[in-house]
């Protein structure tokens, strides 16, 4: 692989796309392969510490980069073995999307990386002492945060840069946590001249849950719950990519029915997270009646769901290996009634906004972010196919015979807020379209593997035989066991690739989980976007990029 | 019924009452809710809000987003240790009288984020009226707090004195 590289590259390949590289080498290597061999798409840095790993002989920590080429057809996986006092030469020059990564790494885990423009704490606190992360942090040893940052030590810097030495003709404006427009949890603080923004900067982490952290301490199948919170807007998603990703490393594949129900009830979800994502934007611009038109189609879809895993929001529908159970006697009338009134909330919304000149006046040019940029920055789903770029993981990488259903990949042209917007809406459409073609060729059969070492038996095995209840309380105890190895995976979430790194060491519990959470991408490059623009305009950006704060702050 | 004075003479056109009742009569129709609203909760918050559940029913859909102007803080969604001073500083700008409704699992008490990071229940920093149960908690769950916030709205007014002066040392008050 490194051959052709200039520097000399210490490497060892130990899997068909990963490879072990010395900790000095490893910017070269990174650098040979984004100029020579295309890979412009950083997916993930992740960093694992071992000290608890049994019969881990390397050292202690070690930092993982994920890289996709420019057909995001191939994935590599580098990885490089370090002590905590090793610096790692920052990749900030390279990707855009490595500054926040970078930020995360050592907030979490104190790895320090050399020559990263603002090396500081992203999801934990100013006062925050330790590195959560840690094998060696405890979990519940929480630490009280009495003061906001007032993030002047970024600001300064920031506007002096641009020239300006004295802030006196400068206006000041935090623009959330606590602002109706920010979402709930983001934070953005912006230096005003009238109403143009100067400079701003964004802070995230106020809905740091601890999610990672806490997925070292439960079993597999508890962890699903976890990841519903994740993006809450679809729940259901998030399931899908986490079971899948434990189903890779157990190499088990569900039966096509339990594929296809995941197929339908995942699209439904993406519809009604595109549902809430547009009526929220659209609230934000003042356009209040679309709210309740795309608003109300998601009490229909909460109906549904109730009665299919008897939760409105929070599902946790599936399970490993399979799900909770199967459809109910009912669903397809109840689905197609779901469908009819999304497309008639969609239609009215559209009756009001795609030929209005307010509206376009206000979508059209704001936010613009090119292809390449976006790329750079590590973008996915309909944010980056609103600039352009044919990425979808259900097309690229299908999964789950996407590939025998007729449906599009919809691109914008100018990748501004207008384009993320139409994309969705006509995502919603496609998502219609995909839904209809898996109802009408649902196969019978099982839903769920057909293997006790990971689904609970059947009740009346549990009840009256000692086999069955063994049977169950081993999996319960103590999980399903997952092949000590580790793995990366990813679906098509509603923001984009939204991909689980997982590193197993035998037992029914991970040892490591981290999410590639898409719009942490996203969100990472708004203080930017909006540089320029007008603070009426920030708040559409935002909403346009559909920043959900559990998937971002985790 | 015998009915005499006022109500004797102008029939139907005049109720006699006491002031009291009057005011926490007004108070209870019409609060000024402001929606700290961080994580999943804050989505369930918003069907509460819309047509079907629609929380103007009980007066109270004149959302505020200055917690000057408001008279009710619904906490919905998890509150962290980053984020708890702004919960703080919102609390204290809100004038007296005011209540405080926890919804939902991590606002009461931390929820399943028994964690480094997540506050194990907002009542840590501020006081709250009504804790309401669930992850999140159905829309019908939200009516039934706001009800016994009403509830609580009814009570003399020398209860509400005695409210605004009562004492409360959260972990952030120094
Ligand atoms: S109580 Fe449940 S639904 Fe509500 S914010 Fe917490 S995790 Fe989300």
């Amino acid at each position: 692989m490194f051959s052709h590289c200039n520097h000399k590259i210490e490497y060892n390949k130990t899997q068909n796309n990963r490879y072990i590289v010395k900790l000095k080498d490893i910017k070269n290597a990174i650098n040979f392969l984004k100029e020579e061999k295309n890979y412009n798409f950083l997916v993930d840095i992740i960093a694992i510490d071992y000290l608890d790993f049994k019969g881990h002989k390397e050292k202690r920590f070690a930092i993982i980069y994920l890289l996709k080429d420019d057909k995001f057809d191939n994935l590599v996986i580098l990885k490089a073995y370090l002590n905590e006092d090793e610096i790692i030469d920052s990749i900030t020059d390279l990707y855009k999307s490595a500054n926040w990564c970078e930020r995360e790494v050592w907030d979490q885990y104190g790895l320090i990386f050399k020559n990263h423009p603002n090396l500081k704490r992203i999801l934990n606190h100013k006062e925050f002492l330790g590195h959560p992360l840690r094998k060696d942090y405890p979990i519940t040893k929480g630490q009280l945060c009495t003061k906001t940052d007032d993030l002047m030590d970024e600001m300064t810097p920031k506007l002096k840069a641009k020239g300006y030495e004295d802030h006196d003709d400068l206006m000041f404006l935090n623009l959330g946590p606590a602002h109706p427009a920010s979402h709930g949890t983001i934070r953005t603080f912006v230096a005003l001249e009238g109403e143009n923004i100067v400079s701003a900067v964004c802070e995230i982490g106020y809905l740091h849950r601890g999610f990672e952290k806490s997925c070292e301490n439960h079993t597999y199948n508890q962890i699903i719950p976890y990841t519903d919170r994740l993006n809450y807007c679809s729940a259901i998603l998030n399931n899908i990519a986490f079971a899948h990703t434990v189903e890779g490393m157990l190499g088990v594949e569900l039966p096509i029915r339990g594929q296809f129900i995941r197929v339908i009830i995942g699209e439904l979800s993406r519809i009604i997270d595109h549902l809430v994502s547009l009526a929220a934007n659209l609230v934000d611009m003042g356009a209040l009646t679309n709210y309740w038109y795309l608003y109300n189609p998601r009490e229909t879809a909460y109906t549904l769901l109730s009665k299919l895993t008897g939760a409105r929001l929070t599902n946790s529908y599936m399970r490993i290996g399979g799900m909770t159970h199967d459809l109910y006697d009912g669903f397809e009338a109840d689905m197609k009634r779901c469908l009819e009134d999304v497309q008639k909330g969609m239609d009215d919304s559209l009756s009001l906004i795609e030929h209005n000149r307010i509206f376009q006046d206000r979508a059209q040019n704001i936010g613009v972010m090119s292809a390449i940029e976006a790329i750079n920055r590590g973008w996915s789903g309909p944010n980056l196919r609103a600039s352009g770029v044919a990425y979808d993981l259900r097309v690229n990488q299908p999964y789950y015979h996407y590939d025998s259903f007729d449906f599009d990949i919809v691109v914008g042209s100018t990748g501004d807020v207008y384009d993320r917007i139409m994309v969705r809406f006509e995502e919603i459409r496609q998502s219609i379209k995909i839904i209809n073609q898996a109802m009408a060729t649902l196969p019978g059969g099982n839903y769920k593997v057909d293997d006790h070492s990971i689904i609970l038996p059947d009740k009346k095995n549990v009840y009256n035989n000692i086999e069955g209840l063994m049977n169950q309380f081993k999996l319960v105890y103590e999980g399903v066991k997952v092949p000590a190895k580790e793995y990366y995976s990813s679906i098509e979430a509603t923001n984009g690739e939204l991909g689980f790194y997982i590193a197993s060491d035998g037992s029914g519990t991970p040892y490591r989980v981290k999410v590639r959470p898409p719009c942490f991408y996203a969100m990472a490059s708004l203080s930017d976007m909006i540089e320029g623009e007008m603070v009426a305009d920030a708040v559409l950006d935002l909403g346009s990029l559909n920043i959900i704060a559990g998937e971002l702050d985790r | 019924m015998a009915v005499a004075g006022e109500e004797a003479i102008f029939g139907d056109s005049v109720i006699t009452t006491k002031l009291d009742s009057a005011i926490s009569w007004a108070r209870e129709s019409s609060m000024w809710p402001y929606i700290f609203g961080t994580a999943c909760c804050a989505i369930e918050f918003m069907s509460v809000a819309s047509s079907k559940f629609d929380i103007s029913r009980f007066g109270a859909e004149v959302v505020r987003f200055s917690p000057r102007q408001a008279d009710l803080l619904i906490i919905a969604g998890t509150v962290s240790y980053k984020q708890a001073p702004i919960l703080k500083k919102i609390y204290d700008q809100m004038s007296e009288p005011k209540w405080v409704m926890s919804a939902g699992a991590c606002a009461c008490s931390g929820g399943f984020y028994d964690n480094y990071t997540t506050m194990q229940g907002v009542d840590e920093i501020i006081p709250v009226d009504v804790y309401i149960s669930g992850c999140p908690p159905r829309p019908e769950a939200f009516l039934e707090g706001l009800m016994q916030i009403q509830k609580l709205q009814a009570k003399p007014s020398k209860y509400l004195k005695k409210r605004a002066k009562r004492d409360f040392k959260g972990r952030l008050d120094v």
